[in-house]
């Protein structure tokens, strides 16, 4: 579990984040959305460590890893895998290099175990055969999926995920997406991920923080959020007219109401061949 | 800024990695450079000596001198400061710019250690071995271009550079190699390792890095020049 108490950036004259604080739970895909410049990238910077915080603090299960020393925040580091928007693969070694660097930083097993453990996270990311490629070798798809298995190799217990389906089409997103899901629950890890994805957001989100201009608007799950009333949050969701007309579809539906006042007749005269299915189906 | 090595067998594989990209990445373009320094220089200097009274040995001694005091150490690492200087400056910048660093630290490596102490120990231990080779090879280019152009038969040559031979000169010439090369290394590091933004912004940086390791290869030059040569005090 990862909790971040009200957390406050600032550079220079200007606040990025402000009195920003949220717990994100073992197991689950808590996810961060907003807009642009909302401050979410600087919030995660904040939780790994890569940003000193200027107010509050981040616990991660409990212990306070801002007051924390050098050497005590290097080994919840070693706990910590992060999948960068970028990929950030090391362009002159292999996916198998790649994947093995933190074996080979922080273990002493022999090769042939580590070996192992590189075809095993492979396998898991589904990218057989491909050990000998280098990154520029391979897809965007690929590229991702080598930096998760590269954050796993070491059996993280948090996982931190930046845009991790920025340069994606909507399919392969849906097939990163649906992998960290798997794995967050199969490793029972404590996932973050910085997205403003609204399929990822549906599709694997237990835990939804809303950042509006550096603060916490909103906070639910992928559940609560299509019937939020917040109105920041609903012009952020609905932000194209063929998802409003989906969200009022589907109150239709459930509520024999649309929200606001909107014209029924008019809803129902449009082709919406598109309903966000119900929470309760796959 | 630096610290334990997290797994020292890693640190020495990158040193290694770096001895061989600072020390035979730039062999070639060292060797080609001093031959031609050398030369010139035998050519140069037997055009100025037009008195009958100086014998022809005496350009073997100059040749011998200017390029193990100046030529050997100042002008390879100026070359240097541009082959692997803005390698290292580009190296970083592009590993800063892609997150690569990023991603190193939030593994728990202190990217200091990691990327930028292989690199400045790696120029410390191959730049002076290449400014020795750059000597030996500027002198012979010398006695090559003497030869060749008829200007000094290779004995008298060969007589000439054992002629008021100072080997405090070779030792002042690895001292100015050993500041040149923390140079050469440190500056471009921290230009690359500091780099803000994208594409743009590592040409940038590495583009200043030369420039401002040369003009400090330059000021060291004179500063020790000044502090160490006899004649000098």
């Amino acid at each position: 579990m990862i909790e971040v108490k009200n957390i406050k950036k600032v550079f220079g004259d200007k606040t990025i984040i402000e009195d920003v604080s949220s717990v994100m739970k073992a197991g689950q895909c808590n996810l961060i959305i907003g807009a642009s410049g909302s401050g979410k990238t600087v919030l995660m910077k904040c939780m790994v460590g890569l940003f000193e915080p200027n107010e509050g603090e981040v616990l991660y299960s409990g212990e306070s890893f801002t007051a924390m020393t050098g050497s005590d925040k290097t080994e919840i580091r070693k706990q910590i895998g992060m999948l960068f928007q970028g990929s950030a693969l090391f362009d002159s070694q292999t996916v198998e290099q790649n994947v093995m660097f933190p074996l080979n930083m922080f273990t002493k097993d022999s090769y042939k175990e580590k070996l192992r453990r590189v075809n095993e996270v492979l396998e898991r990311v589904n990218l057989v055969g491909a050990n000998k490629k280098f990154p520029s070798e391979v897809s965007g798809c690929m590229k991702k999926r080598v930096a998760l298995a590269r954050a796993i190799v070491l059996n993280p217990k948090y996982l931190f995920c930046d845009e991790p389906n920025s340069g994606l089409d909507p399919q392969t997103s849906l097939v990163i997406d649906r992998l960290i899901k798997e794995i967050t629950i199969e490793y029972n890890i404590t996932t973050v991920i910085n997205t403003h994805d609204m399929n990822s957001v549906m599709e694997i989100g237990n835990s939804i923080l809303y950042m509006y201009q550096g603060n916490k608007e909103w906070e639910g799950t992928n559940k609560e959020i299509i019937f939020s009333k917040n109105e920041r949050l609903n012009e952020f969701i609905f932000a194209s007219q063929f998802l409003q007309d989906a969200k009022d579809m589907r109150m239709l539906e459930e509520t024999g109401k649309i929200s606001g006042d909107r014209n029924m007749e008019e809803l129902l005269d449009k082709d919406a061949p598109i309903l966000i299915p119900p929470p309760n189906e796959e | 800024m630096f610290s334990r090595p997290e797994n020292a067998k890693m640190y020495w594989k990158e040193l290694m990695h770096q001895c061989t990209e600072i020390g035979f990445g730039s062999l070639g373009i060292v060797a080609i450079i001093s031959v031609f320094i050398g030369a010139v220089s035998t050519i140069q200097t037997a055009y100025q000596l037009v008195s009958p009274l100086i014998p022809p040995s005496t350009i073997a001694h100059i040749v011998r001198d200017t390029v193990i005091l100046e030529f050997a150490p100042t002008l390879v690492c100026i070359v240097l400061a541009g082959v692997a200087g803005s390698r290292i400056a580009s190296e970083l910048g592009n590993m800063r710019v892609s997150e690569q660093i990023d991603a190193l630290e939030i593994m728990g490596i202190n990217t200091k250690t990691y990327l930028i102490l292989p690199k400045i120990i790696a120029a410390l231990l191959m730049i002076p071995l290449l400014v020795a080779i750059a000597m030996a090879l500027g002198i012979w280019g010398g006695r090559l271009a003497g030869v060749a152009s008829g200007i000094i038969p290779g004995s008298v040559y060969d007589k000439g550079l054992l002629e008021f031979f100072v080997p405090f000169n070779v030792i002042f010439a690895l001292i100015k190699a050993y500041v040149f090369a923390f140079i050469i290394s440190s500056v471009p590091a921290f230009y690359g390792y500091y780099v803000k933004g994208g594409a743009l912004e590592i040409g940038k940086a590495s583009t200043k890095a030369v420039v401002v390791s040369c003009i400090l290869i330059l000021i060291a030059d004179y500063i020790l020049s000044a502090m160490l040569l006899p004649s000098a005090q």
